[in-house]
């Protein structure tokens, strides 16, 4: 099976659909043999998203291009670290996105971050509820967004779209920050009653 | 541990997208380090970080990107690859300080540099660059009553050690607080023993009464 994964290596972007069985076998394969043609495949597939959502926070091209290979640099050095009881690769790679824009973009500490994550390699144990939301179930994430009211959704978008901070939500839409406060809450609340019911 | 008291929805999605100043992040983080339950939230939340990245749009990428990182890696040798985690559970959750705070305090609450701010209130300052909001730690004696407070923005509490009483229930330690601008407590200390929290506030926090007001420079919160 792994085999015959490396050698269907797709060269070029597969498009939106996720395949994270796939994505494992290449992580596995980056973290066990230091294989780069598995590590260039993960590149092809999630460097130009990484570089597209930078740009779409606010990033300069080049800062977005520099972003991009720190993010795709440590996916190669953590391997290692990836469990897919946590979530999905794509989950996994857009936290460490997330963590190198809070500290380039941000100017900010990312060490409570990572700290987490110690926490949780070493503590976390897979659940039924970590099993809900990630391995083959990536693609329920996405019906269970679609399935939220259209004023829940837009707050989210700008929120992890744009990672626009709370108060800009609310500036952008005209609202009162605590008004954005309740749709995000209300959002998480379906998405996670969604995911229930979809299960 | 058995905690009660947990973050709100909206604050893990916050959490997700990176969007808490950094003295609240410290905050949630540490109760994330505390509560199994929340690290579990917290992960719904990322997956949807993840479902828009599978959907981010595709952006060119410059010449020869893939060969710039490749050198990179070369350079980098395999050494520097980690391998699985042989991490300690460091961040035991029987611990005093959860491992986002020990980073900041160091390694247990029986060393803090406690300033006496009012008789049986203590308080230490965490400096943090970088941030709007302020950092502390509170020792509040038994029987003690914080005045009571509205805010004037987002306050966060985390119980270390002890436990406290208010309108809410009971918080001990794990459990955080997790308040608005709108809500107004009065936390009394309900054990033999002091209460130390880890607090953030996005703004002063206003006291009422006049009491409370004089009180109020010396808490400095």
């Amino acid at each position: 099976m792994l085999k015959v994964l490396q050698m269907e290596k797709p060269m070029e972007d597969p498009g939106p659909k996720t395949d994270q069985a796939l994505h494992e076998v290449l992580i596995s394969d980056v973290a066990v043999h230091q294989d780069k043609s598995a590590f260039e495949t993960l590149f092809i597939r999630f460097g130009p998203r990484i570089k597209g959502m930078m740009l779409g926070s606010g990033a300069s091209e080049d800062l977005a291009e520099d972003l991009m290979q720190e993010v795709m640099l440590t996916v190669w050095r953590k391997a290692a670290l990836y469990a897919p009881e946590r979530g999905t690769v794509s989950t996994w790679i857009f936290t460490i996105a997330r963590n190198a824009r809070i500290d380039r973009l941000r100017r900010q500490p990312v060490q409570p971050y990572i700290d987490v994550e110690t926490v949780s390699i070493a503590c976390d144990a897979p659940s039924a509820e970590a099993e809900m939301i990630s391995g083959q179930h990536g693609e329920m994430v996405r019906a269970a967004i679609d399935q939220l009211p259209e004023e829940q959704k837009t707050v989210i978008e700008m929120a992890f779209i744009k990672f626009m901070p709370q108060s800009e939500i609310a500036e952008k839409l005209g609202l009162p920050i605590g008004t954005v406060k309740s749709r995000t809450r209300l959002a998480y609340k379906k998405l996670k009653d969604n995911l229930e019911e979809l299960r | 541990m058995s905690i009660h008291h947990h973050l709100d929805d909206a604050s893990l999605m916050r959490y997700a997208t990176g969007d808490l100043d950094p003295a609240f992040a410290v905050v949630v983080a540490s109760h994330l380090a505390m509560c199994d339950e929340c690290r579990h939230a917290v992960r719904l939340a990322e997956a949807v970080g993840g479902d828009y990245l599978d959907q981010a749009p595709v952006a060119a990428l410059s010449n020869g990107s893939f060969e710039r990182l490749s050198r990179m890696i070369d350079a980098d040798g395999e050494t520097q690859t980690a391998s699985p985690a042989p991490e300690p559970p460091a961040a035991n959750a029987d611990g005093d300080v959860p491992l986002p705070l020990r980073n900041l305090l160091g390694g247990s609450l029986n060393d803090v540099p406690w300033r006496r701010v009012v008789p049986g209130v203590q308080r230490h300052r965490i400096e943090m660059a970088d941030t709007n909001a302020s950092l502390f730690l509170l020792k509040i004696g038994p029987g003690r009553k914080m005045p009571e407070h509205g805010h004037g923005g987002t306050e966060m509490t985390l119980i270390l050690r002890g436990s406290y009483s208010d309108a809410m229930g009971r918080f001990r330690k794990g459990d955080i607080a997790d308040l608005d601008e709108h809500v107004e407590h009065q936390p009394v200390v309900d054990s033999d023993e002091p209460c130390i929290c880890l607090v953030a506030t996005e703004e002063p926090t206003r006291f009422k009464g006049i009491v409370s007001r004089l009180m109020q420079p010396l808490v400095g919160i």
